[in-house]
């Protein structure tokens, strides 16, 4: 493919391209330095500091809160990982037609329905069948959520497997269980990884569905946030955001990374 | 400990949308212990399918493959003592060269001490000694597919499967494959059975070959007798290059007779037929001279040593009775 | 792997379980409860009624009259028109960032790819509150214009559709980019030089080669920004100061403060509706391969 040849080169392409990627890192950049503002006042800035982080560490709410997550993030990612490998192994066998595509669709139908809907009609059933786990009740929302988003790589990473060395496997006396676990198991494993990581992501940023599910006192990191932001944006705001921002974009990244690495 | 297949009517049919389609049609052959056997044929003939029935990674939808007088056609692969050397070679890409060929014996917990001196010496029958600690990626095509074999060998298979093993390596190295495979298995002594659609390869590598069209085997016979005795059209035509002219073109009697190139020569004087030369196609170790008969038909005739004739001259040919081919359709 | 039946319906048996009861179920709960009787503050009662869906278009006044009362049908619209905008502003800026992509060399692509996804990984609350810092009377655009000398009094740039428009683009920005890009990577890039070769110029070309190339890309960017956008919450929560300016906030407030759920679960209803509607117009116009 011709690399910025002549004849495809168009003016002004470059300039909008710089433009909006700055147009989408912006905004948290900002949020990233104005974290170390001295200023209450947020936005004119004083001096460096990072009074703010260590504000936030003393609130005793926001630990709590920073726990919630923590613990249902970990826990809604190995269910979902676990559930969504199944699924792909699964969609490679013999199923169906009518099972394997009700299961396509399922499985593209959480990232299609608009997240305030699936808010309402989770917190919803919840209500009707009397549902009261506490943070039991986020997490069992947060798992079906995320399985999309730990099932896209993983079945990006299964469809590369030529299924050849299943055969090749079979043919060298490896039982079906044998087979899985030495031969794709371990090839499926930077998809699996990455798809821990998305689904984590996903549960650790969640606004909407935890805020219409979470019982009082199952707070998680973003609804704590929001109840913030409501009250009026204080620098601690910053910090506890910059936090969140930094431990997403390193997981993205390292999924990435994994991914790239041809390890086949 | 050599062993002989028996495949006893076996047939393959796989639904499509247009209606079942017989992939192999109800063949039969018997395959010796210690023999190099192949199938061949063109693209879609069911070699290919047949062979994975030997393997275990399809099913037979009807007939029985009797090893050893045992049938195996309802053994799922792993519990064959059957092994092949795929196509593509299916290399596990996160072991080493070592830890794939041991893959086997492991699979059979087998002690490790003697997993260890099997690979060491399998290695060393493939000539890779030095190559155990890399991964595959690392190794060129040549090297993989002394991998795959070894790998299959390894396992003292009581037949070893080749699915057009050779298929991806280049002139030179295919040349010399051919050459270490037909060593290899008169060392091991174990019954190979070879999948190609290259009839050259066939030809100079095999002890018998099966010539297979459409689901069905046309022939089978030794190198020989495929070439010097097609038994069908599609055999003579499959298997290098034959003519096929009405009798009367060249004085005979009946209806289609057949000859190689090369067992056609011009002759001076009164020959078997007459005609004019075309097209010469000079190839090196051997010149083709494309005639037109006086009936019309056009046929190729060949040479080692250079012939005095030129384009557009008259000329006679002669046959000996023996190199004829008569066939049914 | 041997294909046997039985093992690949038994994997994929939690994932239809876990799906069936906690996501499909809940979807017809909502459908089930728009046909209800509001229960103040929360939950639905008997009998079955129409009136949450006669809510969307009628209001009942003191005399028990039923009036007109487009206030609903005005949010639908309001939120038609912000998503459209935001397409439209979306598909300006997406369709040259995804064309430059395409022509960077190849391992550059890959580090493109990766810096405009990353926003749409980092939390959305966040992205979202951060307009307000720099949007707001004190924040950071007012300040930068009043420091510069370009403005005496702050302009009034947050709490309204511009800010909402703002919000919505930043967040859906990715998802017009990626499907064209992904499209344009496919594209068979001689046909431009071709083109050049037979005398055409760049826009020319652009015109009647590339733009008809990429037209499936730029269809499933469409509908992958228009679709999510109406049923946006944060975006007109945060940045439009609470006026319930769209479907999305408009159904929390109605399962929230104003505590009717049917009326909620009906308008979730018509969400819903537009949005398949949307998917099969993709799915008939061939755009739904560059989704996955």
């Amino acid at each position: 493919m011709a690399a910025a040849a002549s004849p495809a080169k168009i003016p002004g392409v470059a300039t909008t391209a710089y433009l909006a990627l700055a147009f989408l890192y912006i905004p948290i950049l900002i949020v990233i330095i104005f974290s170390f503002n001295a200023n209450s006042l947020i936005t004119v800035w004083k001096g460096f500091t990072t009074d703010w982080y260590l504000k936030a560490f003393q609130n005793d709410d926001l630990r709590r809160a920073t726990i919630n997550s923590l613990v249902v993030a970990v826990s809604a990612t190995v269910l979902s990982t676990l559930i969504a490998l199944m699924a792909a192994i699964g969609m490679r066998g013999k199923v169906p037609r009518a099972v394997g595509q009700s299961s396509s669709f399922l499985m593209t139908l959480p990232l299609l329905i608009p997240e305030i809907v699936i808010a309402i009609a989770t917190m919803s059933f919840f209500f009707i069948i009397g549902l009261d786990l506490g943070l039991g009740n986020v997490l069992i929302a947060h798992t079906v959520f995320c399985i999309p988003f730990a099932y896209s790589p993983i079945r990006a990473r299964i469809e590369t497997l030529q299924p050849s060395l299943f055969e090749a496997a079979a043919d060298l006396y490896a039982t079906p269980w044998q087979s899985f676990r030495r031969v794709t198991l371990p090839l499926m494993l930077p998809g699996i990884t990455s798809g821990a990581m998305l689904a984590f992501i996903t549960s650790l940023d969640d606004f909407i569905i935890t805020q219409m599910v979470a019982p009082p006192g199952a707070m998680t990191l973003p609804v704590y946030i929001y109840s913030m932001v409501r009250k009026g944006i204080t620098p601690e705001i910053n910090a506890v955001s910059s936090i969140l921002l930094v431990i997403s974009i390193i997981l993205v990244v390292s999924s990435y990374v994994i991914n790239q690495r041809k390890a086949v | 400990m050599s062993s002989g297949l028996v495949i006893q009517s076996v047939s393959k049919t796989f639904p499509s949308p247009t209606g079942p389609v017989r992939a192999v049609d109800n063949v039969s052959l018997t395959i010796q212990s210690n023999e190099f056997f192949t199938l061949l044929g063109p693209s879609g003939c069911g070699k290919t399918t047949l062979l994975r029935m030997i393997a275990g990674l399809d099913i037979p939808t009807s007939g029985s493959i009797l090893l050893d007088g045992q049938d195996i056609a309802p053994l799922p692969a792993y519990r064959r003592p059957v092994n092949t050397v795929f196509q593509s070679y299916a290399l596990f890409p996160h072991m080493t060269v070592s830890d794939n060929i041991a893959f086997g014996m492991k699979m059979q917990n087998k002690p490790q001490a003697e997993i260890e001196k099997s690979v060491r010496e399998t290695l060393a029958l493939v000539r890779l000694e030095d190559k155990g600690e890399r991964k595959p990626a690392q190794l060129s095509g040549g090297q993989q597919q002394r991998v795959a074999l070894a790998r299959a060998l390894v396992n003292h298979p009581k037949i070893l499967l080749l699915d057009e093993s050779l298929s991806a390596l280049d002139y030179k190295l295919r040349k010399e494959m051919q050459i270490e495979l037909k060593r290899l298995q008169r060392e091991t002594g174990i019954t190979f059975i070879f999948v190609t659609h290259d009839q050259d390869e066939a030809l100079s590598m095999s002890d018998r070959i099966a010539v297979m069209e459409k689901g069905n085997v046309a022939q089978i016979g030794t190198p020989q007798e495929i070439y010097d005795d097609p038994a069908t059209r599609f055999v003579a035509d499959f298997i290098g290059i034959c003519n096929f002219v009405k009798a009367a073109s060249l004085g005979l009697d009946g209806g289609e007779v057949g000859f190689r190139p090369e067992d056609a020569s011009f002759t001076v004087g009164h020959g078997m037929g007459k005609g004019h030369i075309r097209h010469i196609n000079y190839r090196g170790a051997v010149t083709h001279y494309i005639v037109e008969l006086d009936s019309g038909e056009t046929i190729t005739l060949s040479e080692d040593d250079p012939q005095n004739v030129a384009v557009n001259d008259a000329v006679n040919l002669v046959i000996p009775q023996e190199r004829l081919i008569r066939c049914g359709t | 792997m041997r294909d046997v039946k039985n093992p690949a319906l038994w994997l994929l048996s939690p994932f239809l379980a876990v799906m069936g009861v906690f996501f499909a179920a809940p979807l017809l709960l909502v459908v089930g409860y728009s046909f209800m009787t509001q229960h103040y503050p929360g939950g639905v009662e008997f009998p079955l009624t129409l009136d949450a869906y006669i809510k969307i278009f009628y209001d009942t006044d003191f005399d028990g009259n039923r009036v007109f009362d487009a206030s609903f049908l005005m949010i639908c619209w309001k939120s038609l028109q912000l998503a459209g905008i935001c397409t439209i502003l979306c598909l300006l800026a997406g369709f040259p960032m995804a064309y430059f992509m395409a022509t960077r060399p190849a391992h550059q692509r890959n580090l493109w790819m990766m810096l405009v996804t990353i926003p749409f990984w980092t939390n959305l609350l966040i992205r979202t509150y951060s307009w307000m810092l720099i949007l707001r009377t004190d924040g950071l655009v007012n300040n930068a214009l009043i420091d510069a000398g370009l403005i005496k009094e702050p302009l009034e740039l947050l709490y309204n559709d511009f800010a909402v428009g703002v919000g919505l683009l930043y967040s859906y920005l990715p998802f017009m980019v990626l499907p064209i890009y992904a499209n344009l990577e496919r594209m068979d890039w001689r046909l431009i030089e071709a083109a050049s070769d037979l005398y055409a110029t760049r826009w020319q070309t652009l015109r009647k080669v590339t733009l008809p190339l990429t037209m499936p890309g730029i269809i499933a960017g469409c509908i992958l920004v228009f679709i999510p956008s109406i049923g946006s919450f944060l975006a007109p929560q945060l940045l439009g100061g609470g006026q319930q300016m769209m479907i999305g906030n408009k159904i929390e407030n109605l399962f929230g403060q104003a505590g009717d759920w049917p009326f909620g679960s009906a308008a979730s209803v018509a969400l819903m509706a537009i949005v398949m509607i949307g998917l099969m117009i993709m799915s008939r116009r061939g755009g739904l391969k560059e989704l996955v």
